[in-house]
C-alpha cells in the first residue's frame, strides 16, 4: 500500500539579508533574496526518510506563494521528493495564518496524502501554528514539534520536547506531523538530484482549481490587519574594552553601577 | 466591564510566571477570567485572584495529560462560549500558540502571535510584535473575531492586584478530535535549581568558545553569581555541551531579561532573534570583530577563560 506524503514548504526572505515592510505593510519580497525556509528542509528530510522505510511512498512538495516560491520546490525536489505543487494567485498577496491554512488544507485534500510533514516554524513569520490549524481544517491528529519520528503500519510515533518534559506521542494516519531542527540534520542536494529535479513535475494550482474565493485570503480577506510596521532605532554604541588583565573587574564595575549587582 | 479570558500555564498547580504577566496586561482592556486545565487546576485559584482574575474556571479532566493539546481547545472553547469575552489571551509557549490558534479558527477569528505588549484601542486591543529578528516594531490589530492573542514571556511587569478568584467548575464536552494523538509517555524535565530561562531577569550564555561540556562550569558559576539562568548558543548544544533545552534564539527559547551576557558567542542572526530585546546586552569575545559586539552595551574583547571567572570572583567579593 501505497504512503501518500506531501510535505509543505514556505519560500521565505533569506534571515541574513536585510529585510523589509513593502508599502502596504506585507513582507517586500523584491528587494531580498528568497529561498526554502531552512526549518523546513528538516521536514523534507524527515518525509524522505520516512518514504525510505515505507514499501512504496511517493512525496509531494508543497507551496504556497508567489511566482519565485518555484525556488523552494526546486530545492525540495533536488534534495529527492518526488513531485511539487505550487499554489499561486494573486489575490492570495497579504494572507494571514487562518488564510495561509485554508489554501493548505485544501491543496493537500486535493493532492491526496496519508501524511503531512511540515516544519516546525518559518523563518519569516516565526508563528509555528501551520501545522495545527492545517490538522484542525482537515479533522486528523497533529503529532507536532517531533525531534524524532517515525512511521509503521500506519501509526505515526514521535517525540516531542516540551518546556516542562519531554512527551512520547503516538497517532494514527492520516495525520499531520512537524518536526524541529533536532530532528536530524537535512541532506544537501547531490548534482544527479538537482538535474533530475529538472524533469520532476510541478503543477500549479490557483485558487478556482481549490475552490477558494477571492474574498477568502488575501489582504483583504486577512482576520488580522497590521497597522504599522517601524525599524527598530539602532542601539546606542555601547562601550568596548580590550581586556588587558583588568576586563572582569571592569565588566563587574558597568554591572554594578546598572545595579545588577 | 468586558471579560477577558486567560489562559492559565501551571505545573500542577503551580503558575508559571508569564501567566501573571498576563493578568497585568488583561487588565488593561477588561476583567480577567483565567483557565486553569488538568492536574492541580483549582490550587492555581489562590495566586490568580491575587494578581487579577475575577473568576477561575477548572477542569481537571485526565483527557489534558492524555493526548495531545485538542482537549485543551476544547476546553478554551467551553470557557469562550461560557464568558463571551472581549479578548482571550495566551502565553506564547509553543504548545499554548497551537492552542491559541485552532481556537482562533473555531470562534472565527484573527489570531496574533508572540506580542511583546498589549493596549486598548479604538476597535479592540492592538499587540505589539517584534519581528524579524526584532529588528521590526509592528502594532497589529485582529480584525474578525474575538482578539486571540499569545504574549511572550517577561512583555509587562507583574503587578499584584486582588480580586475575588473564584472558582467554578468548567464543563466541557470532547470533541471527535480530542483524543486522536495520545501521550504514550512523559518524562519530566529536571529541575537545576536555577530559574527558569524565560523567565529569569539575568541570563549568562556559552557558546561555541566556551569549548567543552566541562567548560560550561564556567558560565555557571557566573550565572550563580548572579542568581542568573545558563542559556547557550545552537553550535554549543549541537556540539553536546549543552541541553537543546538552553538553547538560545530561532529555534531555542526567546528570552528578553533585564541582562544577557553572551561569552563565547559570535551574535549569528538566529542567535540574535531570541536575545536582541534584551534590555541590557554584554559580550565578552576574543574577536573585537565579532556582530555581538554590535548590540552590547558593554563589551570586553578576550579571552572568556581570563575574563569570565575575574568577572564572577569580583561580583561575589562586591556582594560580601
Ligand atoms: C513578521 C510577520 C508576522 C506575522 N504575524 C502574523 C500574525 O500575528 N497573525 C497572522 O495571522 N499572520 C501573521 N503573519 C502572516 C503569516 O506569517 C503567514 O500567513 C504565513 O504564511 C503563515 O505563518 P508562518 O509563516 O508564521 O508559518 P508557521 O506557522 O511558522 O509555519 C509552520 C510550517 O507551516 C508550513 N507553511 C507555512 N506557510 C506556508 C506556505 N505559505 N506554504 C507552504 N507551507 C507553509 C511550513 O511547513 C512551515 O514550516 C505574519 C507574517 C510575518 C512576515
Ligand atoms: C534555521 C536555523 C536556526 C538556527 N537557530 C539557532 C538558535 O536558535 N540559536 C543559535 O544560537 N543559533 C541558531 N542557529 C545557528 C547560528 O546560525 C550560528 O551558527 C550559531 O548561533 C553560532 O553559535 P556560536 O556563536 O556559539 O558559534 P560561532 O559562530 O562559532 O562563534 C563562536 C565565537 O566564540 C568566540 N570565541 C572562541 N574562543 C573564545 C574564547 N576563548 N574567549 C572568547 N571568545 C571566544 C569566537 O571569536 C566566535 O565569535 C540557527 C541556524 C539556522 C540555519
Amino acid at each position: 500500500m501505497s504512503l501518500r506524503i506531501v510535505v509543505t514548504v514556505k519560500y521565505v526572505p533569506d534571515a541574513t539579508g536585510d529585510r523589509h515592510f513593502a508599502e502596504d505593510l506585507t513582507v517586500d519580497r523584491d528587494d531580498v533574496d528568497g529561498l526554502l525556509s531552512e526549518l523546513d528542509e528538516y521536514a523534507v528530510e524527515q518525509a524522505l526518510q520516512i518514504a525510505a522505510e515505507a514499501d512504496d511512498a511517493e512525496i509531494t512538495v508543497l507551496t504556497v506563494g508567489p511566482e519565485d516560491a518555484k525556488d523552494a520546490l526546486r530545492k525540495a525536489l533536488s534534495m529527492g521528493a518526488d513531485k511539487a505543487v505550487h499554489v499561486e494567485d494573486d489575490d492570495l498577496h497579504g494572507t494571514d495564518a487562518i488564510g495561509t491554512s485554508l489554501v493548505l488544507a485544501k491543496a493537500i485534500e486535493k493532492a491526496g496524502y496519508d501524511l503531512v510533514v511540515s516544519g516546525m516554524a518559518s523563518t519569516d513569520g516565526t508563528m509555528g501554528v501551520l501545522p495545527a490549524l492545517v490538522a484542525e481544517r482537515l479533522g486528523v491528529p497533529q503529532v507536532t514539534l517531533l525531534s524524532e519520528v517515525s512511521v509503521a503500519d500506519g501509526v505515526v510515533k514521535g517525540r516531542r520536547d516540551g518546556d516542562s518534559a519531554s512527551e512520547q506521542l503516538e497517532a494514527s494516519l492520516p495525520a499531520v506531523v512537524s518536526v524541529t531542527d533536532q530532528s536530524g540534520e537535512a541532506r544537501y542536494p547531490s548534482f544527479k538530484g538537482i538535474m533530475a529535479a529538472k524533469k520532476k513535475p510541478v503543477e500549479s494550482w490557483d485558487l478556482s482549481d481549490l475552490r477558494i474565493e477571492a474574498d477568502e485570503v488575501g489582504l483583504a480577506g486577512s482576520w488580522t490587519a497590521v497597522d504599522s510596521a517601524a525599524e527598530r532605532p539602532a542601539r546606542t554604541a555601547g562601550t568596548i574594552v580590550k581586556d588587558e588583565g583588568e576586563g572582569g573587574k571592569q565588566l563587574a564595575g558597568f554591572l554594578a553601577e546598572h545595579k545588577f549587582v | 466591564m468586558a471579560e477577558v479570558l486567560v489562559y492559565v500555564d501551571h505545573v500542577d498547580g503551580a503558575v508559571r510566571k508569564p501567566t501573571l504577566e498576563l493578568l497585568t496586561l488583561a487588565r488593561r482592556i477588561g476583567e480577567p477570567v483565567a483557565v486553569a486545565l488538568g492536574n492541580g487546576a483549582a490550587d492555581t485559584a489562590a495566586t490568580l485572584a491575587e494578581h487579577g482574575a475575577v473568576k477561575v474556571l477548572t477542569d481537571d479532566a485526565s483527557e489534558y495529560a492524555d493526548y495531545l493539546v485538542v482537549p485543551k481547545v476544547d476546553a478554551l472553547q467551553a470557557a469562550y462560549e461560557a464568558v463571551s469575552p472581549a479578548a482571550v489571551l495566551v502565553p506564547s509557549s509553543a504548545e499554548a500558540k497551537e492552542i491559541a490558534a485552532r481556537l482562533a479558527l473555531r470562534i472565527g477569528a484573527g489570531v496574533i502571535t508572540d506580542a511583546v505588549d498589549i493596549e486598548a484601542g479604538d476597535s479592540g486591543p492592538v499587540a505589539t510584535q517584534s519581528v524579524f529578528a526584532a529588528s521590526y516594531t509592528t502594532r497589529t490589530r485582529v480584525s474578525k473575531g474575538t482578539p486571540v492573542i499569545t504574549v511572550k514571556p517577561n512583555s509587562a511587569a507583574v503587578e499584584a492586584a486582588p480580586a475575588a478568584g473564584a472558582v467554578e467548575a468548567l464543563s466541557v464536552t470532547f470533541s471527535a478530535q480530542a483524543t486522536g494523538t495520545k501521550v504514550t509517555g512523559r518524562t519530566p524535565r529536571e529541575s537545576t535549581g536555577r530559574p527558569e530561562l524565560t523567565e529569569a531577569a539575568i541570563v549568562v550564555s556559552g557558546g561555541r568558545g566556551v569549548n567543552g561540556a566541562e567548560n560550561f562550569s564556567v558560565i555557571e558559576a557566573l550565572a550563580d553569581s548572579l542568581g542568573a539562568a545558563v542559556g547557550a548558543s545552537r553550535a554549543a548544544v549541537d556540539a553536546g555541551w549543552y541541553p537543546h533545552t538552553n538553547q538560545v534564539g530561532q529555534t531555542g527559547k526567546s528570552v528578553s531579561p533585564q541582562l544577557y551576557i553572551a561569552s563565547g558567542i559570535s551574535g549569528a542572526i538566529q542567535h540574535r532573534a531570541g536575545m536582541q530585546t534584551s534590555k541590557t546586552i554584554v559580550a565578552v569575545n576574543k574577536d573585537a570583530e565579532a556582530p555581538i559586539f554590535d548590540l552590547v552595551d558593554y563589551g570586553v574583547v578576550g579571552d572568556l577563560f581570563e575574563v569570565v571567572p575575574q568577572l564572577t570572583e569580583e561580583i561575589r567579593t562586591r556582594k560580601g
